[in-house]
């Protein structure tokens, strides 16, 4: 066939130009497949299996000590452990990495007899000297390494860094050999050693913090930057290690530490896939693409039960109260009028019909599981009749407050703020008091105004990290200048004294005695909030899910979960 | 011709320029900002005082501002806050773009190849059960909120049926090589052709959501413009002249009525990336859109900085190639 020179030489030209273009397509094409290799390694599968969790957001980092989100702690919590951990199911202390410890009768020595032959996921050793040096890593923070956004645990569990600014709980290491580890510190505290079991001062390689600049965190422009250790080098000693974080798509596999010292986890991978949004969380369980999510609505709960998911509530570890700001309304540094506001609010009901299944009425400022714990409080039980005599008694039968409230948010211990306000304002109506509602996104100038103590009331929270009556009230009341501005009464600096007291009382005994003391007056003389209710978490996984004990800190663990066959 | 695309640059230039200030401005007279968004209930006023002297946010905002153009000029548009915290902003685009790229080109591709020719067809047959069917199609294709109908399809095809995958962009379990971060394309160029699939497969329910409002735009547009050439003069001169039908149609009534459908679709570009926010979260896609919802909840400046300036960036160079297409199809505006 000759059929293009018949065609002319014009037509000609032109399909040779198209042939043209068509081979440099074509190699242009094979030339971008060939460095585009297949990288691909046969993952998932094997004995254990794959377990795919539903994560409500992304985690910010992997190096936990510079995290305060649960996403991040929620993946760091399977690669790494600290010196001590929780029992399972409980939030009550247990070794982990530390075998055992004892502390001097001063509180101030603490010695830790470490676990032998762990070895972090970079194959070196645990022991008291990488202790120390986890320890001297965390004081010896400078520059942006010492901001709230970042180290808050630290800054909040021992002060200050070893610049010396401001005082610090912790003051030095020594291994006097590699099973042991001896921790000094300036004064007692009641949080010693549990604090030791949250995710931020988990142990870490101090050779892959090297390695990867774990310290390198900068304020840059509007925001910090992370060094290549926290973004893609997470080491520690867990029963999982850290294997990729795809975030085009939105996944972070981490595959079973062969090597792990205890029980192997019995899962082969495990994956968390970030789904920002409830709704697609619980659509997903549903067309089994994942396993399991948390948090569920409290309103699918039921739904989720009947197609045969295992719903499992927590225990409560959470409280929501009626915030008072004592700065603004003078009519609130009257003890009557916020006793008044207890009476008047009805508890019982708002439990029953805005909480979910589990919760219970707040008859103090933390849940019974906690130490200091008093079971003789003054109680408010319902009352609109003697809120409106307190007030008259008062001499301001009519007080007019600014109830802020929060929109485009869900708190664990707060699933429905409008509901909940709607309830609570009824209640306030109908003992005589003016509500000018406030209402403002908790991104959006709530959390704004509420800190900077714009309210006369409002509504917030708080999840416990950790038991100790300290991460409670200590949190409230230990400044008197905060959102409660406790400094308003004659009380607010006395309380905050008594707070750092009790914290400091190395004796157990004493000092829940101390507590249970500030717990009665927190209910009868202060009352500088109303506490409203506890109300539990709720996670939810598929059939074929075995064995996930829940944890009231909501710090589960999957080396236990083991799943079956689809 | 190279003139005025020059001069059109020029003009984008100006745009990003503008918005660029217009958006740091309002950006930062939000109630709320990137501070509350990180302590949360967590926060003290010692706190927050400390961090927003780390962030610069305690400066005054033409500061804050010279500051930012100050970096930008060096390619650093800042890091991201909430949405992929400590990752430079221009990095969170740049990893997400390529989801929503992809995503809107599908959109569009379902929205012009079903659109284009239906409206022809309903123009053709006006007043036909085709034309009537049509249009109300149409007409619920506009009014039906996207994230109501990407529930719908979800519930039928993913949940009910099992067909299709409920959301996400990939199968997890796939191990899939990434080279741009176009999952298709990826896939073909590494032949993990299972991979390729997979990801079309995950694009075809977000794809139609995200279709509806274009197709529909586009349908009604590309019927009006061919009821309004079929009564211009030079058809009926054209027919007179004893042209074919064929002819007269592909030559005077589609082409001319191509002009006001390819405005259309430039314009329609816009609608894509604003509808992408909703169907990307309906659909768990980590695309741009999502980046914004996030972004705005956690008060993300520099990302929502990044993502909307490209975003716009992307919209005026799409109209621009809009633009220049008309000469394309219509000779005479060449020589102007």
């Amino acid at each position: 066939m000759s059929r293009a020179p018949s065609a002319g030489p014009r037509r000609g030209s032109s399909t040779r130009r198209r042939v043209v273009t068509a081979g440099v397509a074509i190699v242009a094409a094979t030339s971008l497949a060939a460095c585009a290799q297949s990288q691909r390694e046969a993952g998932g599968g094997g004995e254990g299996g794959t377990l795919t969790f539903g994560a409500a957001g992304a985690p910010d980092l992997f190096d936990p000590f510079y995290a305060s989100d649960g996403e991040t702690f929620r993946v760091t919590r399977q690669i790494m452990e600290g010196l001590v951990g929780f029992k399972p199911g409980s939030s009550d202390v247990q070794p982990e990495l530390a075998e055992s410890w004892e502390h001097s009768p001063d509180g101030k020595t603490w010695t830790f007899k470490l676990r032998q032959g762990v070895k972090f996921h970079d194959g070196t050793d645990f022991n008291g000297e990488a202790v120390c040096k986890n320890f001297q890593r965390m004081f010896s923070q400078t520059g942006a390494g010492q901001n709230n956004a970042l180290s808050y645990y630290w800054i909040e569990n021992f002060g200050g860094f070893a610049d010396g600014k401001t005082p610090s709980l912790y003051q030095a290491c020594d291994a006097p050999d590699a099973a042991t580890a001896v921790v000094h510190l300036t004064r007692a505290s009641s949080k010693f050693p549990d604090i030791l079991g949250l995710p931020s001062f988990s142990m870490q390689s101090p050779t892959a913090m090297d390695q990867y600049q774990a310290n390198n965190v900068q304020a840059q422009g509007d925001s910090f930057v992370y060094p290549e250790y926290a973004k893609a080098h997470p080491t520690g000693t867990g029963p999982f290690k850290f294997a990729s974080y795809d975030e085009s798509n939105g996944t972070i596999k981490l595959a079973r530490n062969e090597e792990y010292w205890g029980e192997k986890a019995k899962l082969n991978e495990l994956i968390f896939r970030i789904i920002p949004d409830e709704t697609v969380r619980k659509q997903e369980l549903e067309s089994g693409a994942i396993d399991g999510y948390d948090y569920p609505n409290a309103a699918d709960l039921k739904a989720l039960r009947d197609a045969g998911n295992n719903v499992q509530v927590r225990d409560p570890f959470n409280i929501m109260y009626l915030g008072i700001t004592q700065k603004n309304n003078p009519a609130l540094q009257n003890l009557k009028v916020r006793q008044a506001l207890a009476y008047a609010v009805d508890r019982e009901t708002l439990v029953k019909s805005n909480m979910p299944e589990g919760a219970s009425v707040a008859t103090q400022f933390y849940p019974k599981t906690v130490d200091g714990y008093a079971e003789d409080v003054q109680q408010y039980p319902h009352d609109p009749a003697k809120a409106k005599q307190l007030l008259a008694e008062a001499g301001m039968p009519n007080v007019t407050l600014n109830f802020y409230w929060p929109t485009e948010v869900t708190r664990p211990y707060m699933p429905d703020p409008q509901g909940i306000y709607n309830a609570l304002a009824e209640d306030l109506r109908e003992a005589g008091f003016t509500i000018n509602p406030v209402s403002k996104p908790w991104n959006g100038g709530y959390i704004d105004d509420v800190d900077n103590a714009k309210a006369d009331i409002f509504l917030l929270g708080w999840t416990g990290d950790y038991n100790t009556p300290d991460n409670f009230i200590g949190t409230f009341f230990g400044t008197p200048t905060n959102r409660f501005y406790t400094a308003a009464s004659p009380w607010g600096e006395e309380l905050a004294a008594q707070l750092k007291a009790a914290d400091g009382e190395p004796d157990e005994a004493k000092r829940n005695q101390m507590y249970q003391d500030m717990n009665r007056k927190l209910m009868s003389e202060y009352l500088p909030a109303v506490p409203l209710s506890h109300s539990p978490p709720a996670i939810v996984t598929s059939p074929r899910v075995h064995g996930l004990q829940t944890s009231p800190l909501t710090a589960e663990e999957f080396a236990s979960v083991s799943v079956s066959e689809k | 011709m190279l003139r005025f695309t020059i001069r059109r640059l020029a003009q984008l230039a100006l745009v990003v320029v503008v918005l660029s200030m217009l958006l740091f401005a309002w950006l930062r007279m939000l109630p709320g900002g990137p501070v509350s968004a990180l302590l949360g209930d967590r926060a003290t006023p010692e706190a927050r005082a400390r961090l927003e002297a780390d962030l610069g946010l305690d400066q005054p905002i033409f500061v804050q501002y010279w500051r930012f153009l100050g970096r930008a000029i060096t390619g650093d548009f800042g890091t991201s806050t909430g949405v992929q915290r400590g990752s430079p902003a221009l990095e969170v685009f740049l990893t997400r773009f390529p989801a929503t790229l992809e995503l809107s080109i599908l959109a569009l591709l379902l929205a012009v190849v079903v659109g284009i020719p239906l409206g022809y067809l309903a123009a053709r047959k006006r007043g036909s059960w085709l034309d009537n069917v049509s249009i109300t199609w149409s007409l619920i294709g506009v009014a039906v909120p996207v994230f109501f109908l990407a529930f719908l399809l979800k519930f039928v095809f993913a949940i009910q049926l099992g067909a299709l995958p409920a959301s996400g962009r990939q199968d997890v379990g796939l191990n899939a090589t990434r080279v741009t971060g176009f999952y298709i394309l990826d896939g073909l160029l590494t032949r993990e052709f299972d991979a390729a699939w997979n990801s079309f497969v995950h694009l075809i329910l977000p794809a139609i959501a995200l279709s509806t409002i274009p197709f529909a735009v586009i349908f009604r547009i590309t019927r009006a413009a061919v009821l309004d050439v079929m009564d211009e003069d030079y058809v009926r001169t054209a027919r007179a002249k004893g042209l074919t039908g064929m002819v007269i149609r592909r030559r005077h009534i589609l082409h001319n009525a191509m002009l006001p459908v390819v405005t259309t679709i430039g314009l329609q570009t816009g609608a894509l990336l604003a509808g992408a926010v909703l169907t990307e979260r309906v659909f768990n896609i980590a695309g741009v859109g999502q980046a914004v919802a996030i972004g705005f909840q956690r008060k993300d400046f520099p990302v929502l900085q990044v993502v909307i300036l490209a975003s716009a960036m992307v919209y005026v160079l799409v109209n621009l190639i809009v633009d220049l297409s008309y000469a394309l199809i219509d000779p005479r505006l060449r020589t102007r």
